[in-house]
């Protein structure tokens, strides 16, 4: 499929000289947008309200979304890798802000069906494309540091949920005035269709700009004083290419899914459950000893850790490698999960600092993966390649909620909860981790037989690139 | 996978400074929002 000459590849190369610093912000801009799928709770409940539905059916909504961001992100990856990254992110923000807009329709004719389609397929669509977009490019400009520059990326994705979040409140106040973000007043389901209105305005402005930015290297560009041999010195890393259908064929690739999939539902075990599980740990005779707004600011809390996860371990996996890395992630995991299902409830600050570590590795096992896609597969098609690895969160964004919800729904009711009602969950994640562990530990470098040819960057000299006005 | 040319033959360019600095800006400015909103949260886990 063709894309327009000025989104086209060859339109985006960069000339000698241009300033690679100008590419993380370009990512960002994007992330920062499409992380506002992690603040959809904002609404929720004045969505149930104004369709007069459940919880579950507003649910729904991200789930739908998350699933076709697997899904997008696994179809369409050969076709960002091949179109380049501002075909990628003008595709995205042209689905993410419909889907908005779709959204917002949905929500003013009270059509919930409308609201599945534009934020969860639309929406999702954009979700996927926008989120693998940058990655591959990033890992290009800094061949010399691939964690730091994928966590920047990713590290947004958290961080956008952070800016969406008080962002919804302050606008929903704007557009309701008989909310003003305390408990117990709910916005008005028109303010939540005017503020999708806004997010799509504002979330195309910043899209764009991305798009615009983004810059691809030239085949022969190098960091100044980088020598790529330095690179194939370290142990499992390849300077080889390996195809993205090439790589769903090896067992590298299904190792590292396992991996990603079991640090994610790890995680997500504690995120989707952070406020009630805190005043669950230490509920003592009816009552909790954790009030609502302290809950709401460990919420806040593991939201840091999760983005800084993303940068911090990222950047640390440079240094002491991905698949060492990982064993942090997921060995040291172990040990904190069982602290925290069985020492937990003795003391709050135990809690708290547990939980938060576990988070943060759950957001440095997502931005430290693509780094480890291209140490194992190279650059070649390493966007296409992730975007397929990415199914591995679809899938335990269904398995985690499950696991929790079903071991919780087995113990008693909400709000009658205690700790020990947990530790069924926990030690099942325990396991999880264990088996992500030794995923970990199998994965050697990719087999010779499915290198590609040496002439795959062939075309690469022989293309002339137009100009563009920044370089 | 159309891939990008060699930068050989090609004149030489100057990204500028300001234009760095206004796309530094226009996502860290949000991200700082973010970020004093989200501690300000965090901080009622320590207020008692």
């Amino acid at each position: 499929m063709a894309v327009p000459s000025f989104l086209a590849r060859e339109r985006i190369v960069a000339r000698p000289g241009f300033n690679r610093w100008l590419i993380p912000p370009a990512a960002l801009a994007v992330h920062l947008c499409i992380g506002q799928a992690y603040a959809t709770s904002v609404y929720k409940t004045a969505l149930v309200e104004h369709f007069d539905s459940s919880l579950t059916s507003i649910g729904i909504i991200f789930s739908i979304a998350i699933v076709m961001l697997g899904l997008s992100a696994a179809v369409f990856g050969t076709w960002v890798d091949k179109n380049g990254p501002r075909a990628a992110m003008f595709t995205s923000a042209v689905f993410w802000v419909s889907g908005f807009l779709v959204g917002s329709l949905g929500i003013y004719t009270e059509q919930l069906w409308l609201l599945y389609f534009g934020y969860g397929v639309l929406g999702g669509i954009g979700l996927g494309i926008g989120y693998i977009s940058p990655v591959s490019t990033l890992i290009k400009w800094f061949p010399d540091r691939p964690g730091l520059a994928t966590g920047m990326a990713i590290m947004g994705f958290g961080g956008g949920a952070l800016i969406a979040s008080p962002l919804s409140r302050q606008l929903m106040n704007f557009y309701d005035p008989g909310y003003d973000g305390t408990a117990g007043t709910v916005p008005s389901g028109n303010s939540v269709a005017l503020l999708f209105l806004t997010l799509a305005v504002v979330y195309l402005v910043f899209m764009m700009f991305g798009a615009f930015i983004i810059r691809v290297p030239a085949a022969d560009w190098r960091p100044d004083g980088f020598d790529p041999a330095s690179v194939k010195s370290k142990s499992l890393v390849t300077t080889e290419n390996v195809s993205a259908n090439n790589a769903i064929k090896t067992p590298q690739f299904w190792l590292l899914w396992t991996v990603l999939f079991c640090n994610v539902t790890a995680g997500i075990g504690i995120l989707e459950q952070a406020a009630p599980m805190i005043q669950d740990f230490f509920r003592e005779n009816g009552g909790s000893a954790v009030a609502a707004a302290t809950a709401a600011g460990f919420v806040g809390l593991l939201s840091l850790f999760n983005m800084g996860g993303r940068f911090v371990w990222s950047s640390t996996s440079d240094y002491i490698g991905r698949k060492p890395i990982y064993m942090v992630y997921l060995g040291v995991g172990i040990v904190l999960y069982v602290i925290l299902a069985t020492l937990g409830s003795t003391a709050t600050w135990i809690f708290v600092i547990t939980a938060a570590i576990i988070i943060s590795f759950y957001g440095g096992g997502f931005a430290t993966v693509p780094a480890y896609l291209r140490d194992l597969f190279g650059t070649y098609q390493v966007g296409a390649i992730h975007g397929r690895l990415l199914t591995a969160w679809a899938a335990a964004g269904v398995a985690g909620p499950l696991i929790v919800n079903g071991v919780l729904d087995s113990r008693g009711t909400p709000g009658e909860l205690v700790a020990g009602d947990y530790r069924p969950a926990l030690f099942i994640m325990v396991g999880l981790l264990a088996v992500g562990f030794i995923a970990n530990l199998l994965i050697k470098p990719v087999a010779e037989k499915w290198w590609e040819p040496k002439t795959t960057d062939a075309p690469t000299a022989a293309a002339a690139p137009e100009r563009s006005t920044v370089r | 996978m159309s891939t990008p040319a060699s930068t050989q033959n090609q004149q030489p360019t100057h990204t500028p400074v300001g234009l760095i600095a206004f796309a530094w800006a226009l996502v860290g400015v949000p991200l700082a929002y973010g970020l004093y909103n989200t501690v300000k949260a965090a901080s009622a886990l320590f207020g008692g």
